[in-house]
């Protein structure tokens, strides 16, 4: 049996363990790179940063900014989830409305944000508030359109039915129009996640007195790529912890259609 | 309704769309003239828009603009280039079989999971302040849609079809050219689309967040030395520059999805 021909049995068999396989030697290609050719001023061996990750959270003032920019994540969140619903809800369930105000929120979802983040710090300094303002511009677009979209393809056949059938408007919204909408909304808010990271991450990587923006800017001046990464590892672990639990909510809440 | 009657209406509603698009712009653009000009709002948080629109004609004028927008377009390009290139390369590959697809698919949707942009400083860090640092984490953000959706397009094409022009003595190069590569194209294409507009996107942004010249640089430099004015012609600028690249590309995707 020859070599191509049992590894491709065994990807097949065991997708999972040769997905871990290839990390591993993604790691394994790291270490060896990191640890005898590339300077150590600018890249870590993984082992390294995983032993020294405690040092990242005995620098003073990391715990505090970790706290800072995960406060920031969930107001912001919380905010782009309220506006979003509401806007969404407003522009979807009226067909003038969303006539006329999709294309302004289409234009408005156009511009490259990323443009305007010296006026959020202009307008809402350089704490917190400028980095939630921004989070909440990126994160609810994406839930106003999945929600509007999602609304919009409710089939008029089973809001005809459940007129016909006698049921209030109270009774439509409860039981055709909510179920329905559930889904989108958490797949909104599974996007909107992404935009809310995005956001506040930006802008606490432009100018940050008290978030983990100030933390990245100090390592990376003082040629420290161990506790750099570090500390990179430890806010995509975050990233990704937040993104999973949307996409769960997501998954859960979308079952009832399969 | 009859055919014409639907593209008639269709028709009617773009146009009143688009009224509706003008109307907001223009209330906008008057509810900022009342307040810079009236109501007297603070000339550092938002300036007349008279003055705005002054600052916008003598950049356009002078010309100063060219270096910047010449470096940020240029850093674009290549970011795009290599991201297309090795998204393009590492999605074919994955796509040709399924074991593969089955193992890469995940870990790279996973890593497109991660707020990419949080590299930036390591990338610093690697390659300096310049135009490089900010052509590697452009090309890395594009590089992950442009990689899946290039899975997802091969994957899409039906084995049926592959099977067929099998059986009827097609070549592996004849194959990819005439069944794989035209069933693949429209999702390909989104890919790339939407790798061309994040790499922008995150060429400016590094350019807003660290960098030595750029239109995003322009900008910061502008807020720091409070020159509201020409900062915000400036926004407009990049605003319409950007927006002009999204629909050439938008339109390009289309025309070629629709050519097939």
């Amino acid at each position: 049996m020859n070599v191509g021909r049992f590894m491709s049995r065994f990807v097949t068999r065991y997708p999972g363990w040769s997905r871990l396989a290839v990390v591993v030697l993604f790691f394994a290609l790291w270490e060896i790179l990191a640890r005898f050719w590339i300077d150590k001023m600018f890249l870590s061996p993984p082992s390294r940063v995983y032993g020294e990750i405690g040092k990242v959270f005995a620098t003073k003032g990391v715990p505090e900014a970790l706290g800072v920019t995960f406060f920031e994540l969930g107001v912001a969140f919380a905010f782009a989830v309220m506006i979003g619903l509401a806007l969404g809800l407003a522009i979807g369930l009226n067909s003038f409305a969303r006539r006329s105000f999709m294309p302004i929120v289409l234009l408005l979802y156009g511009i490259p944000q990323i443009t305007i983040l010296p006026l959020f710090i202009l307008y809402f300094g350089i704490g917190a508030p400028s980095k939630i303002a921004f989070g909440v511009t990126h994160g609810v677009f994406p839930i106003v359109l999945t929600l509007v979209a999602g609304v919009q393809n409710l089939k008029p056949v089973l809001m005809t039915s459940a007129r016909s059938m006698g049921a209030s408007r109270w009774h439509i919204l409860r039981y055709v129009l909510f179920p329905h909408m559930v889904p989108s909304l958490f797949a909104g808010m599974r996007l909107g996640m992404a935009g809310v990271l995005l956001g506040v991450l930006l802008a606490e990587l432009y100018v940050s007195i008290s978030g983990i923006g100030h933390f990245t800017s100090m390592f990376t001046q003082a040629f420290d790529p161990t506790r750099l990464l570090g500390l990179i590892s430890i806010l995509a672990a975050m990233a990704i912890a937040l993104n999973e639990i949307v996409r769960r909510a997501e998954a859960h809440f979308s079952k009832w259609r399969a | 309704m009859t055919a014409r009657g639907v593209v008639a209406a269709r028709r009617q509603t773009r146009w009143r769309s688009g009224l509706a698009q003008i109307v907001f712009l223009l209330a906008v653009v008057i509810l900022w003239w009342l307040a810079a000009n009236r109501w007297g709002a603070s000339p550092l948080l938002l300036p007349k828009p008279q003055l705005v629109f002054f600052e916008l004609v003598d950049i356009l004028r002078s010309g100063e603009f060219w270096p910047d927008l010449l470096l940020t377009l240029g850093e674009a390009a290549a970011a795009f280039a290599i991201s297309a290139t090795l998204g393009l390369a590492t999605g074919f590959f994955v796509s040709v079989s399924p074991a593969l697809v089955k193992v890469f698919e995940p870990l790279l949707a996973a890593v497109n999971a991660v707020p990419i942009i949080l590299f930036l400083p390591l990338y610093i860090l690697f390659f300096g302040l310049g135009a490089p640092s900010k052509i590697a984490l452009g090309a890395t953000i594009g590089f992950f849609p442009i990689a899946l959706n290039t899975i997802a397009g091969f994957s899409s094409v039906d084995r049926l079809y592959v099977r067929s022009a099998r059986s009827m003595g097609a070549s592996p190069a004849k194959l990819v050219r005439h069944v794989l590569v035209p069933g693949a194209l429209p999702i390909v294409l989104t890919g790339l689309r939407m790798g061309f507009t994040v790499t922008l996107l995150s060429i400016i942004g590094s350019e807003t967040i660290a960098s030595l010249a750029g239109l995003g640089h322009q900008i910061v430099n502008l807020a720091e030395a409070m020159e509201m004015p020409r900062m915000f012609a400036y926004i407009v600028f990049v605003i319409v520059i950007a927006a002009t690249l999204n629909a050439i590309v938008t339109r390009f995707e289309k025309r070629a999805a629709a050519r097939r």
